[in-house]
């Protein structure tokens, strides 16, 4: 069997093959879908990396590169008896430039901990997902992922100025740099998202961002979702540009308050957080704009955050919601279909029918001011059937989505759970089109093969109940 | 003879008989379309005009050819803007021939570039086949980010129909400061600690020439006015200056028009090194965005000194072919990439 010539590469202890070692990689924070690994190879540098892609290469054996396992797509599910390269001590900061403000790390890296690397420099880095503290930069690249604060600053793709990577080809190559500007095609922007179809990202140059001096934070608490959208429309209205706009709906508020008792209005539909930032001059003069803006809004009550601790306590909550929801249902599946926000209403009310008319309970969390949902679909994998029905009702939201002029995916990705949805947003020429760029980087199609586009992989076996690290709180999903 | 389609068939027509094809716009940038005698030059001339716009989305799509000044005059009429700054707006350039140039401007200093603001493209493939790539809408993670690439491609990968945006509101009101700065290494400190600093900066420029770093401040007039009485105090050589000095800046008016004009990235350790080579070798130059590009300028390429390849920095102006610049071989990759989007190589 092939994998002895792993053993050339990696000691015994980072080279696991017995089912008790690699079964904790089986799945990730999909936890619907598990499958099962030949072998998992713990490189602790970039070279065994390389070595690794090289020798799979040679092998046409397909890997799958993983950090913490959060995707919530599937991503850094295995392929079934190909090899995963678990990445995780690579988790080097290399170099952290205060006056560049750019970081360069390892893909093991964790996402805060860029920031608390950065902080003694007044610097951070923005992109934000709910697992941040957790989750690895290397999968935040591969994915692009999001968070709260995508409206103003972006995603992962807008703070990447370059990267090295190991093509699955076996190529090393380096896109972009430490400048903040570049000539020639963006491959650096075309790596971010690539969802390890190109190969693994080795060394990635981050743009760090001054932290803002002051911040406002508003919780605001509504009758109906509708009013709670009103207000949104309004303060887009307004000309402002809040840091983050979110939105919880009854059950996610329910289901955050007896998690993490953050305190939110009792007996609402609808909570609204919004957040200015900035130096304390401007957030000043903005404040007053925003909350008598809100005032006039209809809300149930208001609350702004008096300090620091009080800040902390609103984003615990929203932050929390969705391992909260895992006390009010042994499973759920979490979406992330955008829509153009003005529709927001009509996307939240469609849901809403859906719901009813299939009896399957949906609690809504989403980020507002860009058109992100993340209905959370509740089920009980133990009935028969009642994860295909969740399944089916999960793909009636996303195409939903698609009709409406969004996307099947915010800052998730396609992965394994939305592959087949592909067809609904792009036409079969484009897909080939993806598969063709895939295949310049990828010509054996062995890095993360049956993720993102639709292939004929076999299907990946189904469970049910809460990641093991989402359990212990340590996870969350966003 | 430069054909000048009406429509997407007609461009999809001229690809499929040409044997080389390179897309034009309005030419502000004529060195990126002078090509050998063999190629066939399309211009999107007519291919113009806004398709879509929503303000509460801040989004708008336009079609390739559609000029910068018309954008930034819709934009402006709903209170939004293009927060990079993209430049020669006054000059004609069109928002098609900017995402492929790449090009951003002053203001890509505090939220980013070009390439943070584009959302979705459409393109002919080099059979004239039509594809889309990204999503209508600002955020999205489907899909290969095909926007990405196309950004800085200079056509190499297809021609861009339609692009779509994201836009910001525009803040009420600008202040603009001239902080005089005796030599590079001044400038670089004191762009280094406004980038850091808790004002947010909203453009942070050096003009070796004026020896001033040229900073700019936007947001509600009661707050600037106080930002900017504290910035006399920690910068004291710092006056208030009329605003027009960022159109001058953006039209790249700091050059004469016979002169070479490139494009060329930078970091802040890099920055007084190349002032200073420049200023030896006759080049002048203008450094934006914070410190992360410079515009050089003058009677060569300053690569020709500098024996930079043509991968580091872009010429926009002046004979390229007489630029000196040499070029590194294609990574394989690269040509496989190419491939997938054009198997004939009619794009170069």
């Amino acid at each position: 069997m092939s994998i002895e010539r792993f053993e050339s590469i990696f000691p015994p202890e980072r080279l696991l093959v017995s089912p008790a070692h690699i079964s904790a990689y089986e799945s990730d924070a999909l936890t619907a879908f598990h499958s099962r690994a030949a072998a998992v190879v713990v490189p602790e540098n970039a070279d065994e990396v390389i070595a690794a892609v090289r020798l799979c290469n040679e092998l046409k054996l397909p890997f799958v590169a993983r950090g913490s396992g959060t995707s919530l797509s599937g991503g850094s599910l295995p392929v079934a008896g190909g090899i995963v390269i678990a990445l995780n001590r690579l988790n080097r900061i290399l170099k952290l430039d205060p006056v560049e403000r750019i970081a360069a790390v390892e893909p093991g890296v964790v996402n805060t901990q860029v920031t608390a690397a950065a902080q003694p420099f007044g610097l951070h880095y923005a992109p934000d997902p709910s697992s941040q503290t957790i989750c690895t930069i290397g999968g935040n690249v591969a994915f692009n992922s999001g968070g709260a604060h995508c409206l103003k600053y972006g995603m992962t793709s807008n703070h990447v100025l370059g990267l090295k990577a190991v093509l699955a080809s076996g190529e090393v190559v380096s896109f972009g740099g430490e400048s903040r500007e570049s000539v020639g095609p963006d491959l650096t922007g075309l790596f971010v998202g690539c969802e390890g179809l190109f190969g693994i990202a080795l060394e990635i140059t981050l743009q760090l961002l001054p932290r803002a001096e002051t911040f406002h934070t508003v919780l605001a608490g509504y009758r109906t979702l509708e009013d709670a959208g009103n207000a949104v429309s309004a303060v887009i209205a307004s000309g402002l540009l809040p840091g983050a706009i979110e939105i919880m709906d009854a059950l996610a508020i329910q289901a955050a308050e007896a998690a993490v008792h953050a305190g939110y209005p009792k007996g609402c539909e609808a909570v609204l957080i919004v957040e200015l930032e900035g130096p304390r001059e401007k957030v000043a003069v903005e404040r007053v704009e925003l909350d008598s803006l809100l005032a006039a809004s209809g809300a149930v009550e208001i609350r702004i955050a008096a300090d620091s601790a009080e800040r902390m306590r609103i984003w615990k909550g929203r932050k929390s919601a969705f391992s909260a929801v895992g006390r009010l249902s042994p499973d759920f599946i979490v979406q992330d279909g955008v829509v153009p926000r003005r529709r927001l209403g009509e996307a939240l009310r469609r849901i809403s029918e859906m719901s009813t008319e299939t009896g399957i309970r949906v609690a809504n969390v989403f980020h507002a001011g860009d058109g992100n949902l993340h209905p959370l679909i509740l089920y009980d994998g133990r009935e028969a059937g009642a994860l295909e029905k969740a399944e089916n009702l999960a793909g009636r939201i996303l195409k939903m989505c698609v009709e409406m002029g969004g996307s099947l995916t915010g800052e998730h990705g396609i992965g394994v759970e939305k592959r087949d949805y592909m067809p609904d947003m792009f036409s079969a020429a484009e897909i080939d089109l993806m598969k063709r760029i895939r295949s310049a980087f990828d010509p054996l199609e062995i890095a993360n093969p049956g993720k993102m586009l639709p292939c004929a992989e076999a299907p990946a076996l189904k469970s049910h109940g809460l990641h093991p690290l989402e359990r212990a709180g340590l996870i969350s999903r966003e | 003879m430069i054909h000048a389609p009406a429509n997407a068939q007609e461009l999809a027509e001229i690809i499929r008989s040409s044997e080389k094809v390179l897309a034009i716009g309005a030419r502000t940038k004529p060195a990126l379309s002078d090509v050998d005698a063999g190629v066939q030059l399309v211009s999107t001339r007519n291919l113009s005009g806004m398709v879509e716009y929503e303000p509460e989305e801040f989004t708008f799509t336009a079609k390739a050819g559609t000029p910068l000044r018309e954008i930034v005059r819709i934009l402006a009429e709903r209170g939004q803007y293009l927060p990079f700054d993209p430049p020669l707006v006054e000059s004609g350039a069109t928002i098609g021939g900017t995402v492929a140039a790449g090009l951003s401007g002053p203001g890509r200093f505090r939220y980013g570039g070009i390439r943070d603001f584009i959302l979705a493209i459409e393109f002919l493939d080099g059979n004239g086949v039509h594809f889309r790539g990204g999503a209508k809408v600002v955020k999205n993670a489907a899909g290969f980010d095909l926007p990405k690439l196309f950004t800085g491609s200079c056509g190499r990968f297809g021609v861009l129909t339609e692009v779509t945006f994201k836009v910001f509101p525009c803040p009420p009101e600008m202040l603009s400061f001239h902080i005089s700065c005796a030599t590079p290494a001044e400038a670089v400190e004191i762009i280094a600690s406004a980038a850091r600093s808790r004002r947010e900066f909203d453009a942070l420029d050096y003009s070796p020439d004026r020896c001033a770093v040229f900073a700019r401040m936007r947001g509600p007039a009661g707050a600037l006015n106080e930002l900017a009485d504290e910035l006399q105090c920690e910068f004291p050589q710092s006056i208030r200056i009329c605003n027009a000095v960022w159109e001058h800046i953006t039209e790249l008016r700091f050059a004469a028009d016979s002169e070479f004009v490139e494009k060329r990235p930078l970091t802040l350790g890099r920055m007084s090194s190349i002032v200073n080579e420049a200023t030896r070798n006759g080049t002048r130059c203008h450094v934006c965005g914070g410190g992360s590009f410079a515009w050089m300028h003058g009677p060569r390429p300053s690569g020709e000194a500098a024996n930079i390849t043509h991968e580091q920095a872009l010429i926009l102006r002046g004979d390229r072919r007489n630029g000196a610049s040499r070029s590194e071989p294609e990574p394989t990759f690269i040509s496989r990439l190419r491939a997938a989007f054009d198997p004939h190589r009619r794009f170069g």
